[in-house]
């Protein structure tokens, strides 16, 4: 290991900086793709609703599956903390 | 001993930690500012909140500021006295100028100054100063605007087809979430070197014993003055990095906090140091390269990398000068006098930046090259 620069500590501070800083947020974007995927094509504006106001969509599954997204953003920052908090 | 000076010396480090949380509320809120995710107020209040949980969140760090960077046993409470002096100094005018700068590095450098003038250029570790300061000072902006880039490439490319309203809506949420972990890193981190140099004074004061944690009293001050300071809210650095560098989307404010708190967190873990604002820097700047037809402004960019590279000679300069001082008028007298000179100076400093105030009301005017906007009135005399 190099006395001036710790190359160990680097390479994983680039590299789990890269999935949490990087990959959590486009996690998050996958999200929210996911919770706004329309139902069935033309379902929604069908049902005469101001639909342009809905920030969820009508996808069951999409919901389903951007609710895991989250879940698993929230949790992975609270691991996060947790690390910190318990780290001391 | 001399309880005397351990007073002052206190007040200053605190007053020291009020300048470092308004002059770094821009790294975790400019962002969250600029696209309207917050109002103003609302996003330094709860970043002050949050800079408070943090500090006492976690205590691992305390005491490092000045171990490993200048030989302990030559600091007197003059010597931390001097450096606190350097550090604040140097804070007020980036600040003033609207320049977003390390507090940390401003605060090293005093200590360093007033080390080399008190016990010459041996009194001071130059490895570690290379290796803990100046090496990743310069790795860290680079490492977050790469995470900011590929994150605010990812967020764009996997996002496109979502409603506008889903949209915003959604990472304007994510923006604050993550806005809100770099608030309470930077309470971990920068309260936290505060905390170190009080106990370092108090150690070399003989109050307590050289190996003590931080006494409560100390954790408690430190995280009031850091959030005192990050509340009132440094608009004019908040300007410059909110508005002035890049014109920053929500989801690419949400790709640039994420990337700070990463990096804040992990190199903390990983036992670095760092200066949260070259951190938020080096994100915001990496957004602005992550998203196609976005303006990074250079000549910003290059105003603040100049600032940088002259914040440990220029906080050392004013901290072996106060040093100089102090130490030449000798005893209680000459840290009075200095200290007279700090508050002296910056009353003055404070009631020129009244002429063209910065605050919340314009903090998001457009952007025209100036820490002020152009209509930045005086106020009116009450």
């Amino acid at each position: 290991m190099d006395s001036w620069i710790d190359l160990d500590a680097l390479w994983k501070i680039v590299v789990i900086g890269l999935l949490a800083g990087a990959g959590l947020p486009a996690l998050f974007a996958v999200g929210l793709r996911a919770v706004s995927l329309p139902g069935r094509a033309g379902d929604a504006p069908a049902a005469g609703e101001a639909d342009d106001d809905r920030i969820i969509g009508t996808n069951p599954l999409g919901i389903a599956a951007g609710a895991l997204c989250f879940a698993l953003v929230l949790a992975a920052i609270g691991w996060g903390i947790y690390s910190v908090v318990a780290g001391t | 001993m001399n309880d005397g000076i351990l007073v002052l010396v206190v007040m200053t480090a605190l007053a020291f930690d009020f300048t470092n949380g308004f002059h770094d509320t821009a790294n975790a809120m400019a962002t969250s500012i600029a696209t309207r995710a917050l109002p103003p107020k609302t996003a330094v209040t709860l970043s002050g909140v949050l800079n408070l949980v943090g500090a006492f969140l976690s205590l691992s760090v305390a005491a490092t500021i000045a171990s490993g960077l200048v030989n302990t046993h030559l600091v007197t409470l003059t010597v931390v006295f001097a450096g606190l002096v350097g550090g604040i100094t140097w804070n007020l005018l980036t600040w003033f100028f609207g320049i977003p700068s390390s507090s940390s590095h401003a605060l090293i450098g005093g200590v360093i100054g007033a080390t080399m003038a008190a016990a010459g250029t041996n009194g001071v570790k130059w490895h570690g100063v290379v290796s803990k300061v100046i090496i990743p000072a310069a790795l860290s902006p680079l490492i977050a605007a790469l995470i900011a880039t590929v994150g605010t490439y990812l967020i764009y490319r996997l996002s496109r087809g979502v409603p506008d309203r889903t949209r915003s809506h959604g990472f304007r949420i994510g923006q604050i979430g993550s806005a809100s972990l770099v608030s309470l890193a930077h309470g971990t981190n920068d309260a936290q070197k505060t905390m170190g140099v009080i106990t370092l004074a108090l150690i070399a004061n003989g109050t307590v014993d050289a190996g003590s944690e931080a006494p409560f009293w100390v954790i408690t001050s430190c995280a009031i003055a850091i959030s005192l300071g990050t509340y009132l809210g440094g608009w004019r650095v908040i300007r410059t990095l909110g508005k002035g560098l890049v014109e920053i989307d929500s989801p690419q404010g949400m790709a640039a906090e994420s990337s700070s708190a990463a990096t804040i967190l992990l190199s903390s873990h990983f036992g670095y140091s760092l200066s949260t604002t070259h951190v938020a820097t080096g994100s915001i700047l990496g957004t602005g390269l992550g998203r196609k037809g976005a303006e990074v402004r250079w000549s910003v960019a290059g105003r603040m990398a100049t600032a940088w590279l002259l914040t440990l000679p220029a906080a050392g300069l004013v901290g072996a000068g106060c040093y100089g001082i102090a130490q030449g008028i000798g005893g209680t007298p000459g840290v009075v006098i200095v200290f007279v000179l700090l508050v002296i100076g910056s009353a003055l400093l404070y009631l020129r930046a009244r002429r063209r105030p910065v605050s919340h009301h314009n903090v998001n005017d457009e952007w025209d090259g100036a820490t002020a906007p152009a209509n930045a009135k005086e106020p009116a005399a009450a």
